[in-house]
């Protein structure tokens, strides 16, 4: 991303990069974020630029923090954006709602990125309901262009409201490419003093203000160069889009020859709606169309404008031409297009020839070569095996997400959302004095442990759970692209920190703390039998580095199949490295019949050989590790 | 003019980057573009996409309608297939690499991977021309089997339907690598660009 000042250049642009050059033209003092996905680059790139440009920019520990930091940032008249996905912005709820009573000083922005067809997520929740519940503005942007120049506007709308801002962004704008043309990096606003009387507080008797506040935006809103209208004038047939949706709906009534008769709204400013500008044009339509991405948000508040105003109106959307659930397309939005203005389907028929396919095997996830939550869940399943398969696993959110399907063996009962296992645990584990008779596992990785198990742990502590809480440490926030958290020792703008010991923090609380590591298999295997059938609180500790990080320092090892001693089909394992480890480092010589490795894929990590019952896989050196 | 390309591969083969260097080289050169990064939990194994949209006057959204790809480069042969499927057509020309990457069901022992002859019929039956490239080989040799996206990009650029050239490519690549890095990137590059000049086409 480009941080030079060369107003009117244009550049090709990721949306994430767009948010932070957005940033940087907003003039930004202050900037703070928990990485999810779509928009986890966005913090990162900010940490690379921040000593140059004169700002901070920091990893929180989760989303909360993050905002709140923001909120003290913006007393001093510091300008302060805050980067979180649908999930984050959630996990918000308490801090934006009475954050929202109490104002802020310096622009306050909250860029929420939705990821709807949960590409990389559990979910896909509309972030848009928060800025109802919480009477803040909201905007959209519906390129990258608009994501670049919405955050300096937002910037300012939020100063000149007192209030705070939320930007939604989506999946297809986060990770989407466009042209962008810089505007001007500002010199740094000095900040303001804190007087004796200055207050951010949030309580009751501001609601009033609160719902002030949002009037003058909609006032705002009203001429704001983030909402368009093109195609006819005085249309009949009227598209209102938010996001995404303006594109798409641009090349459906260009590829059905009706970009002249139909009207098209491009909403940027979704909350609160534009309600003159939106009357301008619906008065005028007798069917309108509303394409936006997950919740039918705008069209039902459109809905509730045109009952107000009686107006005779038929309004279609996500509850009838547009699927109720997933992400926008073109071959949603051509289709919905299509059936809104009652056109045939442009078919292809004649040209596309019917061929028979060859079967194409699918492509599921997995855990990278060499990852150590691979180890991790083949011991766990091992010994749960030994354990007549009674233990309940409790999981949580991270790559080891991945562990409920075959990567991971089917690994856990339970997945809910981040910090939610050990709780959840701790519940059912307490049961067992009540004549549950099962033992009960939580599992959780190191960012997710700092990010929000810790008051699950402590918890656990203060109520004598029964449980055996694993934390697999692999030294990293791997899932998202390995951004520092509190047990690194790094900050976001590469400066060392003192770490945060997992075994310190769960000692200092008398927990009992076992260590080990899950590529000694069998090792590992019998301390968790052990733990299992031990009362009481206990946290197990697997470390290991991410195979992906530790690949990029570690120097590679070879790891190669001795093949005089593999039996290939013939020994009785029945290809238990490629078949049962699962490693894609892993794989079958078909024509040799007998095992071999992926030197391209292989991370040289020499775990499988443990595991091999010939000993056939063989590693430079003779270390396992 | 409107060129639709689709850049497939799985996570980890760099396509992100690939089609970010080739976007950027074609905005240098004032061409409108559109990129789509469909990349899911893709560093974990997973197929991964980018569609590259190119046209001399409107941006179009950051994805490809089915069926509109002109261009489909797969770093891998069934993800070539997959692709083309979806969003190739008849007039499709494909480039690929021919290095398989087995899924976890093929490992496994519960699903089966095609025969490169079988792939190699189809996607000559589904496209107008095809070019089977050792593009991974070719980058092992030439040094590093990372490059093997740079040399893909090389071969891109070497079709019609692509308006630039070497010096346009590599004008992105002197911003975004250096010393070694480049040259080796710039070489294969060219490795690519030549083999398709050169007709690769089965």
């Amino acid at each position: 991303m480009t941080t030079k000042n060369e107003p009117g250049k244009t550049y090709l642009m990721q949306g994430n990069e767009a948010i932070v050059r957005g940033a940087l033209e907003g003039g930004v003092h202050f900037a703070s974020s928990y990485p999810g996905s779509p928009s986890s680059q966005v913090l990162g790139m900010l940490g690379h630029i921040a000593e140059d440009q004169g700002f901070r920019a920091e990893w929180s520990t989760n989303e909360t923090t993050a905002l709140q930091s923001c909120m003290g940032a913006s007393f001093a008249n510091g300008r302060a954006i805050c980067i979180v996905k649908q999930n984050g912005l959630l996990f918000h709820g308490d801090t934006i709602h009475c954050g929202a009573l109490g104002g802020v000083k310096g622009g306050l922005v909250i860029v929420s990125s939705d990821d709807p067809d949960s590409h990389s997520s559990t979910n896909e929740f509309d972030s848009r309901h928060m800025a109802v519940s919480a009477n803040i503005p909201m905007l959209e942007p519906a390129s990258v262009q608009e994501t670049k120049d919405m955050i300096p506007y937002a910037f300012e709308l939020s100063e000149e409201l007192e209030q705070m801002v939320l930007v939604r962004v989506t999946t297809r704008i986060c990770h989407g490419r466009g042209s962008v043309t810089l505007g001007e990096i500002p010199e740094k606003r000095p900040f303001t003093p804190i007087g004796l009387w200055d207050r951010m507080v949030g309580i009751n008797w501001l609601h009033g203000f609160l719902l002030e506040k949002l009037e003058r935006a909609r006032e705002a809103f009203e001429v704001s160069p983030f909402n368009h209208y093109t195609g006819k004038e005085d249309a009949d047939k009227l598209i209102i889009t938010g996001g995404t949706g303006m594109k798409y709906v641009q090349e459906a009534l260009e590829e059905y020859g009706a970009d002249g008769e139909v009207g098209v709204l491009s909403l940027g400013c979704l909350w609160p709606l534009p309600e003159k500008l939106i009357l301008k044009h619906l008065s005028k339509a007798s069917k309108v169309l509303v394409v936006e991405e997950v919740d039918p948000f705008l069209e039902e508040h459109i809905s509730a404008i045109a009952g107000k105003a009686r107006l005779n109106v038929e309004i279609q959307g996500r509850a009838d031409l547009i699927p109720s659930i997933g992400e926008l397309n073109p071959e949603v939005v051509f289709k919905a297009v299509r059936e809104y203005l009652g056109v045939e389907p442009k078919c292809c028929g004649e040209g596309c020839p019917a061929i028979e396919g060859v079967n194409i095997p699918a492509r599921e996830l997995t855990f990278c070569a060499g990852c150590p939550h691979r180890a991790s869940f083949f011991i766990l399943k091992q010994a749960l095996r030994q354990e007549g398969h009674k233990g309940v696993v409790m999981g949580d959110i991270g790559c080891y997400t991945m562990a409920g399907q075959r990567a991971g063996q089917y690994g856990y009962h339970f997945m809910s959302c981040m910090g939610s296992g050990i709780s959840a645990a701790e519940g059912l584990g307490q049961l067992t004095n009540y004549g549950f008779d099962q033992p009960v596992v939580s599992l959780c990785g190191d960012s997710t442990f700092f990010h929000s198990v810790v008051p699950g742990l402590i918890n656990a502590k203060m109520n004598e759970a029964n449980i055996l809480h694993i934390v697999l440490d692999n030294s990293a926030t791997a899932m998202t692209g390995f951004q520092p958290h509190p047990g690194t020792g790094q900050t976001a703008m590469g400066f060392e920190t003192e770490k945060i010991s997992i075994t310190a923090l769960c000692e200092s609380l008398g927990c009992r703390v076992w260590r080990a590591d899950p590529f000694d298999v069998e090792e590992t295997k019998n301390l968790i039998c052990k733990l299992i059938g031990m009362k009481g609180l206990k946290v197990l500790i697997l470390e290991q580095p991410c195979a992906t990080l530790a690949a990029k320092t570690r120097e590679k090892k070879k790891v190669w199949v001795d093949t005089d001693i593999c039996r290939g089909s013939n020994c009785g394992c029945d290809g238990y490295c490629s078949r049962v480890w699962g490693c894609p480092g892993n794989i079958w010589d078909f024509e040799k019949n007998c095992a071999a490795i992926d030197e391209v894929v292989c991370v040289g990590c020499g775990a499988c050989a443990s595991i091999c019952p010939s000993g056939a896989i063989k590693v430079e050196g003779g270390d396992a590790k | 003019m409107m060129t639709n390309v689709v850049i497939c591969g799985i996570g980890g083969q760099g396509n992100i980057l690939a089609s970010g260097l080739m976007g950027s080289a074609l905005v240098e050169m004032g061409y409108k573009v559109a990129v789509g990064e469909t990349y899911g939990a893709s560093q974990r194994g997973g197929s991964v996409m980018s569609h590259l949209r190119v046209s001399d006057d409107v941006e179009r959204g950051v994805l490809i309608p089915h069926g509109k790809a002109d261009v489909v480069v797969a770093f891998e042969p069934v993800e070539a297939l997959r692709i083309l499927r979806v969003y190739g057509n008849p007039e499709t020309k494909v480039i690929y690499d021919t290095r398989p990457a087995y899924p976890l069901g093929v490992l496994i022992g519960e699903d089966e991977y095609p025969s490169l002859e079988d792939i190699d019929a189809e996607i000559k039956a589904r496209s107008s021309v095809s070019y089977p490239l050792p593009a991974t080989e070719m980058a092992v040799e030439a040094g590093n089997a990372k490059v093997a996206n740079i040399l893909m990009m090389g071969a891109l650029a070497a079709l019609d339907e692509m308006p630039l050239g070497p010096d346009d490519f590599f004008k992105v690549l002197e911003q975004n690598f250096h010393g070694k890095a480049l040259e080796l990137n710039k070489e294969v590059f060219m490795v690519g660009y030549r083999r398709i000049k050169e007709g690769g086409a089965k």
